[in-house]
């Protein structure tokens, strides 16, 4: 093979659209890890990485009679391994089963409603929250690892067209920060200081972008993460730690269901129509 | 076909097994779900905390912890500093440390004695000396170590004592934000303060001392931790750009110091020289022992916004960081205190250190570091087994102290915690979740830290006393032998204070008054103390290593100079030895490197020895 051949191959090679999301996360925690040992330890992060693995080919084998790719369940249990903090391992276990298993629980029109480990996490806040916490500190003390990563992930999420969804939300939070300190009378940098950690970045590149759980039209992605970050705002008023967690948690499988039965009664009026046009011809 | 019709499973329609499954699928996720109440509630079951009470807790613990402090004559209460009004937003953390307790015997007259420090200016430090009647009385002032509190020269974070000159009287060294002090004790009668020709610097922001002969020279070293770096002065801020540059990766704390004794009453300072210049990490508390039996102290540095780190001595000459390689280096915590203790009668140290944990927002969990295995000659490797010891979930802690409290040769823990008591109901939790995970730009200016407004920051927090069953399980028990004490409880000292040959408990509460707890102990459970002066070695004999042969195994302790969380206990080294009539041998490993062996000894007193010559 000639040079020129190698060249031409390079520039039309394409990472299939569903390793892009595995791919990406595995270089966040691999990049993270190596340079600021971001990871309460491997053992820990294995544990969330295979039960997400084992939970979803029970689950699926069980539901479907049949094996799937295991590419969602890979991204759910790195996330979990991420985020959830404590010092045992049966909370990574745990908040990587729950995610997983809460897609074949809660279905509406044959499909997932929540982000699974936005779900995970949300239910290991409320039922152990005594034995776990969530990832909230920031990588490192310098701001390249952050700007770095800031800048691949929108990359990579531009290329599935879902930049959208970030920017809208981002915009919405320094606005809503803004009106925070506005109205608290607290200071500004203070309010806009969580998204420069890592649990945002997680949140925003993997959470509210999940193709499975955003709703189908753009303009809706956009409004929806509008929404997001406005009941962001009045669970941070509440002063709640993990507000945007709590608002996906909220705002998603709402949206979701709005969305689903928004399509099926347009779907029902074409049908209809094209009906009535049968009929006259 | 009948018979086909029995044997054949009935065909089931395809509706019905998805409904099957989906029911299967319902009950997975409510079995998960269902966990980690079923693990509470399984912990209650097994649970036999009961309300304090004495003699229930003599017969099943072989303790109980009596709060003395009013009838003894302790009347102090601590007051903390009060720094740039810049700071003054968030005054309750800043200046959340400075409740100090260490013990001595600083008239040699057989009875311990206790200093507590004070840090706001004005307020005055304490030295409750032991009247050998069951009381004590504040001598501070007579002695001239009282009004340490002194704008200018700063507000006092702790202090230790060791015998430097080698006179055979205790001197006190004093830390300081602000300029360390140094005072010589002048034959139990006085201090006179020798720091400027000591020739200790004019300024360290520091939150722990030890003393330490790294070079077995026969004369006592001090060892200096720095918290904030050394170039600010918190009274007289230049800048707000002062606080940590990371929550678990700071890079902008104090530089650690090591000053030399020289033997003719002046230090010199070796940090560079032996390698302890090779980080600014924001160390809260240092501990010196010989972890690897080379003879030589190493040094153990619980260290906030960071990793911890082990500074492994090699032959007195230079320390290298193996905190990585031995295994205790790597996942950044809120080290706050070290303590370091046979946890197993295995005749080797482990290490405890206390971190931070607040339910739901953030679970650090404290470290119980135990050798495993030597990564070469002079590494030892740790691995963390606090979690299957039970001793892993503290709350916001700070000192965590090894001290056999019912003498049945098992050393337990007492972990103090709680951070801010302010107002009850409140919470500043929210704020310090968004500060601290922001990024260095954000978390490094004191300004863009929202202001605490009185609000109570992981406050009303027990304090842990974890018994050690022997069996490698600690059960928590502070409610049931009477020592549930709730106040933001800094440093913990032990010490036989009324003679009885148990260990009685000094707490020392930022902002709040010191308690002392006197130590009820099952009397059918045998004790022996050792009471040892070097004489090749430091006067003191800090460092020497005791190890004492039983019947069915063997243990050891060492004479310490300074540990926990700002704390430095009796000198004499205690061993309770529960029902056991006698003990095998001794044997003591003096700072010098001379070995004694010693046999059959008297148990229930303690034995004053002198270091061999020959």
């Amino acid at each position: 093979m000639t040079t020129l051949q190698l060249s031409e191959r390079f520039k039309t090679f394409k990472v299939p659209p569903g390793l892009i999301g595995p791919l990406l996360i595995t270089a966040v925690v691999v990049a993270a890890h190596f340079s600021f040992g971001i990871l309460d330890g491997w053992q820990k992060f294995a544990a969330a990485l295979g039960v997400a693995v084992i939970t979803e080919s029970v689950l699926h084998k069980i539901v479907t009679g049949k094996w799937r790719n295991l590419s969602s369940a890979y991204i759910s249990g790195n996330s979990a391994g991420i985020l959830v903090r404590s010092p045992m391992i049966w909370p990574f276990a745990l908040c990587a089963a729950i995610s997983i298993a809460s897609k074949y629980v809660f279905r509406f029109r044959g499909t997932h409603i929540w982000n699974p480990t936005n779900f995970g996490i949300v239910v290991m806040l409320l039922i152990a929250s005594d034995s776990m916490a969530v990832l909230s500190i920031q990588w490192g003390s310098n701001m390249w690892a952050m700007l770095v990563i800031w800048i691949v992930g929108f990359l990579v999420i531009s290329k599935v067209k879902l930049f959208h969804v970030c920017a809208v939300y981002m915009i919405s939070f320094f606005a809503f920060a803004w009106i925070r300190s506005l109205y608290t009378g607290g200071i500004f940098l203070a309010e806009v200081a969580p998204i420069t950690g890592p649990m945002y970045q997680l949140f925003v590149l993997f959470m509210i972008t999940d193709p499975k759980t955003t709703v189908s039209t753009k303009n809706g992605r956009m409004f929806v993460a509008f929404l997001i970050a406005l009941v962001e705002m009045f669970f941070r008023f509440g002063e709640a730690v993990y507000a945007p967690f709590y608002a996906l948690f909220i705002v998603g499988p709402i949206a979701l269901i709005i969305d689903k039965l928004w399509q099926e009664r347009k779907d029902k009026q074409l049908t209809g129509t094209s009906d009535i046009e049968k009929i006259r011809t | 076909m009948v018979f086909f019709g029995i044997l054949r499973p009935p065909k089931v329609p395809a509706m019905k097994k998805e409904v099957q499954n989906k029911i299967v699928v319902t009950l997975i996720f409510l079995i998960l779900i269902s966990i980690p109440f079923g693990m509470k509630k399984y912990e209650e079951f097994t649970s036999d905390s009961f309300d304090a009470d004495m003699d229930m807790a003599l017969e099943r613990y072989g303790f109980f912890l009596e709060d003395v402090t009013e009838s003894i004559g302790v009347n102090f209460v601590h007051r903390r500093a009060t720094v740039d009004e810049r700071l003054h937003h968030i005054l309750p953390q800043i200046s959340s440390v400075g409740a100090s307790v260490t013990v001595v015997d600083f008239n040699n007259d057989g009875l311990h004695d206790f200093y507590l420090t004070n840090s706001e200016f004005g307020e005055k430090n304490a030295l409750y000396k032991n009247m050998g009647d069951g009381t004590f009385k504040d001598v501070a002032e007579e002695m001239g170590i009282a009004d340490l509190n002194i704008p200018g020269l700063g507000a006092s974070m702790g202090s230790v004592w060791g015998d430097y000159n080698n006179n055979g009287f205790e001197d006190l060294f004093l830390y300081r934000w602000g300029k360390p002090e140094l005072f010589r004790n002048e034959n139990g009668e006085g201090f006179t303060r020798v720091t400027e020709e000591a020739g200790l610097p004019d300024h360290i922001n520091a939150n722990t001392a030890i003393w330490l002969d790294y070079n077995r020279n026969g004369f006592l070293d001090l060892f200096i931790g720095g918290y904030y770096h050394e170039d600010v002065n918190l009274f007289e801020l230049t800048s707000t750009q002062m606080m940590p540059d990371s929550y678990e990766y700071a890079t902008n704390g104090g530089l650690n110091f090591l000053f030399e004794n020289q033997g003719d009453g002046t230090f010199k300072d070796v940090s560079e020289q032996v390698g302890l210049h090779q980080s600014r990490r924001w160390t809260l508390a240092a501990a010196a022992a010989d972890i690897n039996d080379s003879g030589f102290p190493d040094i153990i540095l619980a260290n906030d916004y960071g990793v911890d780190e082990i500074f492994i001595n090699r032959n007195g000459e230079y320390f290298f960081n193996t905190g990585q390689e031995a295994g205790l280096g790597f996942v950044p915590k809120s080290g706050m205190s070290v303590s370091i203790g046979d946890v197993m009668n295995q005749n080797s140290f482990a290490i405890y250190i206390t971190n931070i944990s607040e339910a739901g927002v953030l679970m650090q969990g404290n470290n119980l570091w135990v050798p495993t295995r030597q990564v070469s000659e002079d590494i030892p490797r740790f691995r963390n087994i606090a979690g299957n010891m039970g001793v892993e979930i503290g709350e916001w802690g700070y000192a965590g102290k090894f001290v056999d409290l019912n003498n049945n040769g098992n050393i337990d823990l007492y972990v103090a915690n709680g951070y801010v008591s302010d107002e009850p109901d409140t919470d500043y939790w929210y704020d310090y979740a968004r500060v601290v995970g922001g990024n260095r730009a954000v978390i490094i200016d004191a300004n863009n830290w929202p202001p605490m407004n009185n609000r109570t920051f992981s406050g009303y927090q027990t304090n842990k006393i974890w018994l050690n069953d022997g069996a490698g399980r600690f059960r928590e028990v502070a409610r049931s032998v009477g020592g549930d004490l709730n106040l933001d409880s800094r440093s913990v000292a032990y010490a036989d204070l009324f003679g009885t040959g148990s260990m009685d408990l000094i707490v020392a509460n930022q902002h709040q008054p010191v308690k002392i707890y006197r130590n009820h102990v099952k009397p059918e459970h045998n004790w022996i103390g050792f009471k040892l002066e070097g004489t090749k070695s430091n006067r003191s004999a800090i460092g020497a290593t005791v190890i004492l042969h039983r019947e069915n195994n063997s243990t050891r302790k060492y004479v310490s100079g300074g540990d926990a969380f700002s704390s430095q206990s009796q000198r004499p080294v205690h061993f309770g030895l529960g029902e056991e009539k006698s003990i095998r041998r001794v044997e003591l490993r003096w700072p010098s490197g001379t070995v004694q062996i010693i046999d059959e000894l008297e148990l229930n007193q303690y034995h004053k020895i002198t270091e061999a010559t020959e």
